[in-house]
């Protein structure tokens, strides 16, 4: 609805067409309806031409109004704020009965007042936030990963605590249906890392030693890596996405009550399934990347697939199988652990466990990659 | 003289699957009065419910909502038509991600062109009338169930819509807050002439705020009509229902 813009103080107020209030002897005459559909322009408009004049007397005569509703009622009630505010005062005249019975319903009895929650300083607001990421996040993760290891480990014969078939379940959902990606994307990096390195070493003459790149680095660096980075995508989101809901929807609270810990019910099974699928994902995700960097080094400097099966047999070193080994239950414990701790920080409803799960993606891929720099040095 | 219908269902029909879920539904409610639809569980309220708000397609029989069939409107009358209805959930239903008096404010500040200040005013205006001031800058996870409800029923007021749907909204509340709740039904019916249509089995409510009564038994209307005839009425299912009002206490209270 858009308001009529006059120069002058206005003798009536309108909203569209349609009349909402005229001037008549100092006093002024509203008509028709005061509802939610009327009430902003005769809000702002009124307003509008008091401010011309601040300071006086205002009369509203309220004999030929209709209708009011709560919206009308609080219009008025504002109005006759904001012109005590300015030192002037309203006064309503020939209210109709009806009227008067809606106003007495709706008008306030005390004015608004909502107490705002109390500001901090700085100082208090950064020992706050440093404190809270000590003792909310480290010691809790610390603490998680504690109780979930500890359940780990007694839990591993007792088939009882577990689901029947969760384990297996749970390994198709994490490592088995995570093949097919983890497979075509290390062929893909395998591929591009050969391609990229034979025109530098044609130069030099050192074809051979692309093998020796391609190797060393799927097998220490890229295999794990790149399938700890998608099992987080993949996994760690759904694990956090539902022990959220599970949380939200109470389902936590009820296994509680029944006397089954949550953790050793959701979170153990998938850990259980997360390091036993991990490695042979890793020992995919090496062979697919060799196999890549295997194809390009045939096409673009042309190392037969014979050679460089001879020259992988030299440099090839039991360590680095070993490495992968450790590597892969290290990232599994990251992930698992990081999804179930975001998934039981849930607040506050649907967004929270939207919030949740990408903190939990985000986090667990930090926290793969800082575990694989440290695990790189380590083993170096 | 004869009442304006604000509601009126004729030959209604429902299924899913292969499963009927209402038969031959048809009732009226009329103006300016509070009409209950009651039940046992299973008994298709929430499907008529669902047909009433248009969250249901109606595929076979008729549902008038203040004078509008349902199923022949475009998607802006619809609109028009939800402007004009306020619908309160058993759940509550309000956005966790916003504060209380946000939720409550959604409405008026889509649908109007009010001042931020005077929106502010209403929505307090409208969380004292549910007693619920105090929760002004609180977040819904921050409130107990009749809180919520009540957060949720100030919501579903702010529009002043001149049709009120209420699905269970005492169930969960304590009985001090349910007779709160079932007065300001009764005041917002009587001062405002609101029409309301309520779902409910708090038989202590029904008997302070009721005016006409329909009872669905199995997908079928056992009985509709006035609250007295509904306590008199002699269908097995209705009697059942209403024969824990016939203790003795409630014969008093009754008079």
């Amino acid at each position: 609805m858009k308001l009529k813009r006059r120069k002058r103080a206005p003798e009536e107020i309108r909203c569209g067409n349609e009349m909402l209030a005229r001037l008549e002897g100092g006093c002024l005459k509203v008509s028709g309806r005061l509802t939610v559909g009327e009430a902003p322009a005769f809000t702002t408009e009124l307003l509008r031409c008091y401010r011309a004049k601040p300071g006086r007397s205002l009369y509203l005569d309220l004999g030929d109004l209709e209708t009011i509703d709560s919206a009308g009622v609080m219009a008025l009630y504002y109005i006759r704020k904001k012109i005590e505010e300015k030192g002037g005062s309203l006064e309503l005249k020939n209210v109709p009965g009806s009227i008067a019975d809606k106003i007495r319903l709706f008008y306030p009895q005390e004015d608004m007042h909502v107490p705002l929650p109390a500001r901090t300083g700085w100082l208090e607001l950064t020992g706050e936030r440093v404190h809270r990421f000590f003792a909310g996040y480290v010691f809790s993760f610390i603490l998680l990963a504690a109780n979930v290891f500890y359940w780990g480990l007694t839990d591993i014969f007792k088939k009882k605590v577990r689901r029947k078939g969760e384990f297996v379940h749970q390994s198709v959902l994490i490592g088995v249906n995570a093949v097919l990606i983890v497979v075509f994307l290390t062929f893909v990096i395998g591929y591009v890392i050969a391609l990229h390195s034979a025109g530098q070493l044609r130069t030099f003459g050192a074809n051979i030693f692309v093998v020796d790149l391609v190797v060393f680095s799927i097998m220490s660096q890229m295999g794990p890596l790149i399938t700890a980075i998608l099992v987080a995508g993949r996994s760690g989101s759904s694990i956090a996405a539902e022990i959220a809901t599970m949380k939200v929807t109470a389902e936590l609270d009820a296994l509680k009550t029944m006397g089954l810990n949550p953790l050793r019910f959701v979170v153990v099974p998938k850990l259980y399934a997360c390091m036993f699928t991990m490695p042979f994902l890793i020992v995919f995700a090496n062979v697919a990347g060799i196999t890549g960097g295997a194809l390009a080094s045939s096409v673009y400097l042309d190392i037969t697939p014979e050679i460089f099966i001879n020259r992988m047999r030299d440099i090839m070193m039991t360590k680095d199988l070993y490495t992968a080994l450790v590597k892969s239950q290290v990232y599994a414990g990251l992930i698992v652990l990081t999804g179930s701790f975001y998934g039981l920080r849930v607040e506050r409803g649907a967004e929270g466990v939207g919030r949740m799960t990408t903190m939990a993606v985000v986090v667990s891929i930090t926290l793969v990659i800082l575990a694989d720099s440290i695990l790189g040095v380590i083993f170096y | 003289m004869q009442k304006e219908k604000v509601v009126e269902v004729k030959g209604l029909y429902a299924a899913f699957g292969q499963s009927v879920v209402l038969r031959d539904v048809s009732f009226s409610a009329y103006k300016g009065e509070v009409t209950v639809i009651l039940g046992g569980s299973g008994s298709g309220k929430t499907t008529l419910f669902n047909h009433l708000l248009s969250l249901y397609p109606v595929s076979m029989g008729l549902v008038k909502v203040l004078g509008r069939n349902v199923s022949t409107l475009r998607e802006v009358e619809q609109v028009e038509l939800y402007h004009q209805m306020g619908v309160f959930y058993q759940s509550g239903a309000l956005l966790n991600s916003l504060t209380v008096a946000e939720n409550v404010a959604l409405p008026l500040a889509q649908h109007s062109e009010l001042p931020p200040g005077l929106i502010d005013e209403i929505v307090y205006m409208k969380l004292g009338l549910v007693n619920l001031s105090h929760a002004f800058h609180l977040y819904p996870s921050e409130l107990s169930g009749g809180m919520l409800k009540r957060a949720a029923l100030a919501r579903a007021i702010v529009m002043d819509p001149p049709l009120l749907f209420c699905d269970e909204p005492g169930a969960g509340l304590d009985p001090v807050s349910l007779e709160s709740l079932d007065n300001l039904i009764v005041n917002l019916k009587e001062r405002l002439g609101m029409s309301i249509i309520i779902v409910t089995h708090e038989v202590s409510s029904i008997l302070r705020i009721a005016n006409r009564v329909v009872f669905l038994d199995n997908g079928v209307v056992a009985f509709e009509g006035p609250l007295k005839e509904a306590l008199h009425s002699d269908h097995p299912a209705v009697e059942e229902f209403f024969s824990v009002m016939k203790s003795d206490n409630m014969r008093e209270l009754l008079g």
